[in-house]
Order: C-alpha cells, then structure tokens, then sequence
C-alpha cells in the first residue's frame, strides 16, 4: 500500500481536479477527501454513501445558570475569551470561541460548569465508480485540528488493506497547519501542485519545507504553466536546485472548468492538452511511488 | 469600519479584492491592511509593504521542576490535547500540542509545572505609503494558526478603515480572522466547487452574526449558479470581474488590477459605498 497525498500550500491551485483524475487513472485504489473543511472530491466522484458517523473532537464548555454564584473565576481563568460576564449580570460562554480545556470546569467552586462531547463533524465511507471513498464534513466553524482528517486517513488506509488495493489517493487542504500536517503524516509522498504566481511560488516552498519537516518524499507539477513561463521556469530551476522531481506541467485550458461544472474526472472524457499531461503525470508519479521504499 | 474578505474556497481571489480595495480607497481614508492568512501570506507581494518592525509570536507552554513532580499524573489527565504524557519517573511534554489553556500549571499539586514562551510565529509591521500594514507568518512545522491570527487582530486600528485579507475555508482559522468584522466580502467563483464553499463561508457568517456580500470573479467561465443562489437568498453580489487574462497575467506578477486597469478603482470604491449602505440601511 502506498500513500500518496496531493497539497499546495496556496489555495485554487487545482488538488482537486488532480486527485480526481487520478482517482479516474489508477486501478486498484482507495479515495480519500482530507480537505474536511470546505470538501470538492464529491462533487466530481459522486458518492453513494454506504457509512455515516458523527465525530467528536472535543468537548465544549457548558454553564448550569442555576448552580452559577457570579464569582467571575471562569472569566478570569479563560484563556480563550470564550466566558464573559454579560451586562444582565449573567455569565454566558461563546462555544465557538470554546476551546474545550475544562480548565473553567475545574476551578468552578459552585461547579456549574459541565464539558460536554462536542459533535464537531461527520465522516462517511461511500462508493464511487472510482472504487472506495473516504470523506468528511467538519461543523461549520468548528476547530479543524486534524482529529478528523486523521480518522478519515485511518479508515482509508484500513479498507485499502483490508482489500488489498495499491494504493490511497489523499486531497489534501490548503495550508500548513493542522490539517494539513495530519493529511501528511506517515505519507509515502507528497505531489505539491503549484501555480506560476508570485504567491504560488512562495507558497510552494513553505510547503515544501513542511514536507521536508515531517519527512515525507516530495514532487512537484506546475498547473497553469503558461500563464507565465517564466515564473514557470524559475520554479523548474528551484525544484531542480532542491532535488523535487518536477513530474508535469499542465497548460491552462478551458476543458479543466467545462468538466468541473459538468461534473466529472476531467480524464474521463477529456482529449485536451491539459488532459493528456495530467495523465502523462500520473505514469510518472506511479515510477516514483514504486521506487520509493519506506 | 472592519472589512474582512473571506472566501471558502482557496485562490478564488480574496487577496486580489483586499489589495485592490485597500489601494483603491487609500487617497480618501487611512487604511489598515491586516493579513491574516498566516499560513500562507501574499498579501505582501501585491502591497510591497516596507517591513519596519517584526515581533515574534509566543504561546504558553509547560515546563516541569523535576525535583518537585511526584508523577501522579493530574496533570495528563487534566490536558484535553494529549500534550502531556507521565512515565514512571518523567513527564514528556508536547508544546505543539498544548493549546497554551494553563490548566497543567494551574492545577499541579505540587506546582511543579511552570509556563514558558514556546515560539509560534512572527509578526511583521510596515507600510506601503499611507496603508498601514502588519502580517503574520506560522513559523514551519507549527501546527496551529490561531494563536498568531489574534496577536495580529490585537494591533488592529480602530481610527482606520481595517480590511482583513483572512485565509480559505470556514473553520477555526477563518472564525479568528473575521470575528468581530462589521461586514465580510465572500469572493467566490462561479463553479460547482465556488458555490459549495460559498454556503459554507455564508453559514459561517451567519452563526457568527456578520452581514455580508459577495463578489463573483472570473464570472464567465462557469455558470449562473452562485448568481441564482445568491438571489435566492437575499445575497447581494457587490462586484462582478469578467475572466480577463490579462489580470492573472498581472496577478502572477504581483502586479494589482487597478495598476493595468485603472477604471476598476471606482468600481472597488463603488463597493465600499455599498457597503456602507448596507451596515447603515
């Protein structure tokens, strides 16, 4: 089993259209949307959903007004400013600015204050054409601490081994934070997929060095490369500088839009340029994970 | 006035809207640029701000006086984040972890646990002429934003119009950014995955009680969709920019609209009137 997570750094740089091309291009594969915050995979594989669950992450802090003294200690101790004491004389906690420590629950005297499981999203195993699915909803405004892209990766990983499949493809989130670091973790590679854009540029090396960080083998493809060939090739120079396979450079084309609104892997009936280099990419990629050793 | 541009979904445009914003009404207004997407700053490359102080970026996190632990365990047991493990004669401690609570430290028996700094990220503080301009950056390898979007929210300058360029998605790092805006701009693009995100980043504002509008980039090339769902719920669209090539030729460039088209800054003013409008209507 090889695991291969696609990230930018920047946003919009086109993981989405990827990893849905190569979830239409491998064979034996399991599907993973680790983007849990605001998730497109669906939109283009259309689940049937065999599995749902609900996820808790936390827990939140919840206030017994009628124990409550108004001692004001929780407002104090809060780190967070998630209590306030309120101009009616009460205490109110904001859950959404809550981040679940108890520490207000502990220091209490009166004890009105209760943590309580907190149902920060869902998650879902679906079937695709593509084959298995793995996907998720973070509540809205909730923490995104990774907890739950780590469950989504866990059970992919899990039906990937359960049913002896090659491989599982991992839409990763913009970023570099939490999420991002828990879609990383214990990958086989990463595939950055960057722009020719001042911002994609830079964004492309802060995520290369938290690949680095964590260890994982690194690639690199240029979407939209003829947007500007020169930023193009000061990316080819940077990869090369740095020892990143740059494994593909696809053209800016209309075809990529034209599929997403219609609803499908822009591999799967798309005979464009864009179309043909994606797929010329996914062979190269396959090289790379079979030489790749653990 | 407190401006955030928020968007749901990555690249749709956000720190093109806030730069150009933000240039388009400086001659008028004093201007703060605030960017918040910490992870991913870019902001930077547009406004070409001269850096003339950085401040790092501290939480609190603990550490353990040995000589005063007994190992029972209180303090593990208390964290919500696994950040602290007790053995038999340690505690191992995971500052990446701790969310910074102080509840270990607080609640230690025997006080053996003290806070220290444990750097997070940086602040940098500029201009670019009149704009005033701070940015934060998560430090590699850091896990978490937040922390670094609210020390740059606490030099937030109330005497200026404060426009907030926040990071994608609509979940904690977002919630930071935005809190406490007095109208958001969603920039959203008109495709399946423009208009998934679009409700996400609206039921986000909502819950946090934000009016907001939107703004549909690149309006040619999907379809109506985003238009029709914003009529449909009383949404009202602020600005419209047409697929221009010339303007993502100018983007990859650091170049701004307003430079290579200058007849789009009174249409980002225009947007800045409505939203005065709309707060005070």
């Amino acid at each position: 089993m090889k695991q291969l997570v696609i990230i930018s750094g920047k946003g919009g740089t086109g993981k989405t259209v990827i990893s849905a091309a190569f979830s239409s291009l491998a064979s034996s594969k399991v599907i993973a949307d680790c983007d849990v915050d605001a998730a497109n995979l669906h939109l283009l594989l259309h689940p049937e959903v065999q599995e749902a669950h609900t996820f808790s992450g936390g827990e939140k802090a919840f206030l017994h007004s009628d124990k409550c003294t108004m001692c004001g200690e929780c407002v104090e101790v809060c780190r967070f400013e998630a209590i306030e004491a309120t101009e009616e004389d009460t205490i109110r906690i904001d859950s959404i600015s809550c981040e679940g420590c108890g520490v207000c629950s502990f220091i209490c005297p009166a004890q009105a204050i209760e943590m309580r499981d907190s149902m920060s999203g869902e998650w879902f195993v679906s079937h695709t054409k593509y084959g298995p699915f793995v996907h998720a909803k973070l509540g809205i405004g909730e923490e995104n601490s990774g907890k739950l892209v780590t469950q989504v990766r866990r059970k992919a990983t899990e039906i990937c081994t359960q049913n002896n499949l090659d491989y599982v493809i991992i839409d990763g989130p913009p970023g570099i934070g939490c999420p991002v670091i828990a879609s990383l973790s214990g990958a086989d590679m990463a595939l950055v997929v960057t722009e020719p854009t001042l911002s994609g540029i830079h964004d492309m090396k802060r995520i290369v060095e938290v690949a680095k960080h964590f260890k994982i083998p690194t690639a690199c493809c240029i979407n939209k490369y003829d947007i500007n060939c020169e930023n193009s090739s000061r990316i080819e120079a940077w990869c090369q500088e740095h020892s990143i396979p740059l494994l593909g450079k696809i053209p800016y084309d209309e075809e990529v839009t034209r599929s997403m609104v219609q609803g499908y892997p822009m591999t799967e009936h798309a005979k464009c340029a864009a179309s043909k280099e994606i797929q010329e990419l996914w062979e190269k990629l396959l090289n790379v994970l079979k030489k790749e050793n653990k | 006035m407190i401006l955030s541009v928020a968007s749901g979904k990555g690249g749709t445009g956000k720190t093109t809207i806030a730069v150009n914003l933000a240039l388009s009404l400086e001659g008028d207004h004093p201007v703060q640029f605030l960017d918040c997407d910490v992870e991913e700053p870019n902001a930077q490359f547009f406004l070409k701000p001269q850096i003339l102080k950085r401040q790092p970026v501290f939480v609190k996190v603990p550490e353990l006086d040995k000589e005063r632990c007994t190992f029972c365990g209180k303090c593990s047991k208390i964290c919500a984040y696994n950040a602290l493990a007790v053995l038999k004669d340690d505690v191992l401690i995971f500052p990446e972890l701790c969310h910074g609570c102080g509840g270990c430290t607080l609640l230690c028996p025997e006080s053996a646990l003290r806070e220290k700094e444990w750097k997070i990220g940086i602040l940098e503080f500029g201009h670019r002429d009149t704009i005033d301009f701070i940015h934060g950056k998560l430090d590699i390898g850091q896990a978490m934003s937040p922390p670094v979007i609210r020390a740059l929210k606490e030099h937030r300058d109330p005497s200026r119009i404060v426009i907030i360029d926040a990071p994608p998605g609509t979940s904690c790092p977002v919630v930071e950014s935005v809190k406490g805006s007095h109208f958001s701009l969603l920039v959203t693009e008109p495709t399946p995955f423009g208009l998934n995100d679009l409700q996400l980043a609206a039921e986000t504002l909502r819950l946090l009680k934000i009016p907001f509008g939107v703004i549909i980039n690149r309006a040619d090339i999907g379809n109506s969709d985003v238009e029709d769902y914003c009529q449909m719920h009383d949404i009202p669209v602020l600005m419209t920019i047409p697929m221009d090539r010339r303007i993502a030729s100018a983007y990859s460039e650091g170049k701004t609209i307003i430079k290579i088209l200058p007849s789009y800054k009174t249409k980002f003013i225009d947007v800045y009137t409505k939203i005065k409008d709309l707060i005070h209507g």
